[in-house]
């Protein structure tokens, strides 16, 4: 069987090297790919093929450090609770288990020549930022890494930072009362310095706010915040089907759009399931919120431009969101055309 | 010309069928026979895995019964037409338009049971449609929308291919008209078809895909027309292909060009020429079909030398076509361990295909096929064809 192809590269064969728990949810797994791994530019990620519910489905995890260390890629994967199974499948790897893995894809990458750097990272968020410090070390550029978590023992890496950074490091623990200020942090950075953030949705929200409230300029934040493959944590969100006079159905966090509508009676076509083939895709109305594209079928353009989405991997979050499945009335059994109206609108 | 009505004798309706479980839908009508095909002659023809004896009345009144005699099986269409009735050729027997038995040799009488299956037969769209399927359904009111191949506002020809490929592939080439930018270059191709967005939309029984080609070169064979009708060649046009997909095999394509920005989308096509591409697909065997279409204009009405050029013109475009169904079908065989790879081309024919096989699914459950599905399965695991039983002919109160 030819390998696997998603859109943008081949995927291939990895042994798992190394398992270990960095942080009390946090595990880093090491994987050999079958050919030499490549170098990267930080902030990349792999793509691995995961099996959830018996369907083939991918997941994307950010490379931690700045380049494979001995011939292995690591990752870092989070124990997700409402997981849809993406991150299960990923920590019942063991050492000695086979992985079906894309090459580094780089969507993060640091832009060098920046007179200053923050780097904000929420929980598992770190997994890019790491490599990003080590980069900015190297290269002796002027930067600070804000890392918050919820509680002490979810703090990955802390330690090897901690080293390598002194005090450009800032922990936050906000089980100890110790909160990340974005806009303070905001503030401190040069005008023409860029924020790079991962993180959950909420802090990526306050600090897109903060920073539209400062007027600096949009291209200068970048931000990632991978969750089950997506830029977003999911969430439950609901969905109103134009078509279908607007009825509301609600998509699960831990159920596709395309399960959803189905459950729901709403038909849409389908095939492949893995955001490749294109065949569900409906047309975007109106979105409340943001859209969080998965797709490997949509131009970047295309997705930039949210009016259309893939019901099988992509989502939405912060909102409802207005879809038009393309379902109309079977048209009536057109009328002899009379002399002078031959042509009329509705084919 | 005037239409038949369904069978009246009421067991005449029920008579069992061979149990067949096919790629399609059976309670539908399907295209047997176009209408200069059909005369006072005995037409032999596979509809539907169905064994067909077609012929006219004096009337002029289509008919349709099993080609197979009640006493040895031997094709009534090897037979004379007598009358309204056809004799078979072998030992005389006489049958009439409804299939029953009204001459028999050396008897004086005529034994009550001696009959062949009639079809419920409908002649419109210049197309002879039969139901294979259960009769006391069968509705007139269902024959697919063909209005504009005998409408008087619109002028055109067609003709029927014999095809070496199951209907449904037909179905996808139709429904998925980017294959022309490849297939059709010289033609109707262009690279535009296969670069500008499309939009479909589907409904309980119906799928429409939706293309518009604004500000293009009109391609050979709209260029062509466009010169008929206007007396000079286009500038730029909008082109749109609209294409109508009626379950299970029915597809009324609106094509046409205009001069780019006239209003052609907004309705008004005035300034250029429209033409529908009429198809209707019926199987044959699960390896062939019986293409029917025709071509028709909405200019220059009355010029039959247009109608002829354009009728053989379709037929080379469609040429084409035949050569690369008839492969696939041959490559679909080759590869019983493959399955097609679905892009968002082809959402048209999904839409297409799953709204035929619900069709499909839903005389699956009805009882007199489901006993039959279930012995097909315990014989060699496959859905083949299976004879009625006993049984069935009970249930049927046929017995």
């Amino acid at each position: 069987m030819s390998e696997p192809t998603v859109a943008g590269g081949h995927f291939l064969q990895a042994r798992v090297r190394a398992v270990r728990d960095v942080a009390s949810d946090v595990r880093v797994i090491e994987l050999e790919p079958a050919r030499p791994p490549q170098p990267y530019p930080s902030g990349s990620h792999l793509d691995i093929a995961v099996t959830i519910d018996g369907l083939p489905d991918v997941r994307s995890y950010s490379l931690v450090g700045e380049r494979p260390v001995e011939g292995a890629y690591r990752i870092a994967v989070k124990k997700i609770p409402d997981s849809r199974g993406g991150s299960a499948f990923v920590r019942a790897l063991r050492p000695g288990s086979q992985a079906t893995v894309s090459e580094p894809k780089s969507h993060f990458e640091l832009q060098y020549g920046r007179p200053d750097y923050l780097l904000v990272a929420g929980g598992i968020g770190i997994t890019p930022m790491v490599g990003m410090a080590h980069a900015l070390t190297r290269h002796g550029r002027p930067f600070k890494l804000l890392y918050a978590a919820r509680t002490r023992e979810q703090l990955a890496f802390a330690g090897e930072l901690s080293e390598l950074l002194g005090d450009r490091l800032e922990l936050y623990v906000s089980a100890e009362g110790n909160r990340l200020d974005i806009d303070r942090a905001i503030d401190r950075l040069h005008p023409d310095g860029e924020l790079y953030l991962c993180g959950p949705l909420r802090l990526r929200d306050a600090a897109q706010r903060a920073w539209r409230r400062r007027g600096r300029p949009p291209e200068r934040l970048r931000f990632e915040t991978f969750a089950s493959g997506g830029r977003f944590q999911p969430e439950a969100f609901p969905v109103r089907v134009h078509d279908q006079g607007g009825r509301e159905i609600t998509v699960p966090k831990n159920r596709t759009m395309l399960d959803a509508l189905r459950d729901a009676d709403v038909e849409v076509m389908w095939d492949c399931r893995r955001g490749e083939c294109g065949l569900c895709a409906v047309s975007v109305l109106h979105v409340e919120g943001e859209l969080d594209h998965r797709d490997v079928f949509l131009s970047e353009e295309e997705q930039a431009g949210n009016r259309t989405i893939l019901t099988c991997v992509s989502r939405a979050v912060g909102g409802a969101i207005t879809i038009d499945t393309g379902f109309r009335a079977d048209p009536q059994r057109q009328a002899r055309p009379k002399a002078n109206q031959k042509h009329h609108g509705s084919f | 010309m005037a239409e038949s009505a369904v069978p009246p004798d009421d067991d005449l309706r029920r008579v069992p069928d061979t149990f067949t479980l096919p790629d399609w839908p059976r309670n539908c009508w399907y295209a047997a026979a176009y209408d200069v095909e059909l005369k006072r002659q005995l037409l032999p023809r596979r509809i539907a895995a169905h064994n067909l004896v077609m012929y006219r009345r004096a009337s002029g009144e289509p008919v349709a019964l099993e080609d197979a005699c009640w006493h040895r099986l031997m094709p009534l269409s090897k037979g004379n037409i007598e009358g309204d009735n056809v004799q078979c050729g072998y030992h005389g027997l006489v049958f009439n338009p409804e299939g029953r038995c009204v001459f028999m040799p050396s008897q004086k009488t005529i034994n009550p049971a001696a009959r062949v299956r009639s079809y419920p037969v409908v002649e419109r769209h210049r197309f002879v449609w039969v139901w294979p399927g259960d009769p006391a359904v069968a509705d007139p009111h269902l024959v697919p929308d063909l209005h504009w191949n005998d409408d008087p506002e619109w002028a055109g020809d067609g003709d029927l291919i014999h095809l070496k490929c199951g209907y449904k592939l037909i179905v996808d080439n139709l429904m998925d008209l980017t294959h022309e930018t490849f297939v059709h270059q010289s033609s109707i191709g262009q690279r535009s078809i296969a670069e500008v967005p499309f939009e479909v939309t589907h409904g309980p029984n119906s799928a429409t895909v939706t293309r518009w080609m604004e500000n293009v070169e009109a391609p050979p064979f709209w260029r062509m027309q466009f010169e008929w009708k206007r007396g000079e060649p286009p500038g730029k046009v909008d082109r749109w292909q609209i294409i109508q997909f009626q379950a299970p095999s029915t597809i009324a394509i609106d094509v046409g060009i205009a001069p780019a920005g006239t209003g052609a989308r907004q309705g008004d096509r005035s300034q250029g020429v429209s033409g529908f591409v009429l198809n209707t697909m019926t199987p044959e065997t699960e390896s062939s079909c019986h293409y029917f279409w025709a071509f028709v204009r909405d200019y220059n009405l009355t010029d039959q030398r247009i109608t002829t050029l354009l009728r053989k013109g379709v037929a080379g475009v469609f040429a084409e076509d035949e050569e690369v169904l008839a492969a696939q079908q041959q490559a679909v065989e080759a590869h019983p361990d493959k399955q097609f790879y679905n892009l968002n081309i082809d959402s048209g024919a999904m839409w297409a295909r799953r709204l035929t096989d619900k069709m499909i699914a839903g005389e699956a459950h009805d009882v007199r096929y489901e006993r039959s599905a279930a012995e097909a399965h315990e014989l060699d695991g496959s859905t083949t064809r299976v004879e009625a039983t006993e049984a069935d002919a009970r249930r049927l109160g046929v017995a």
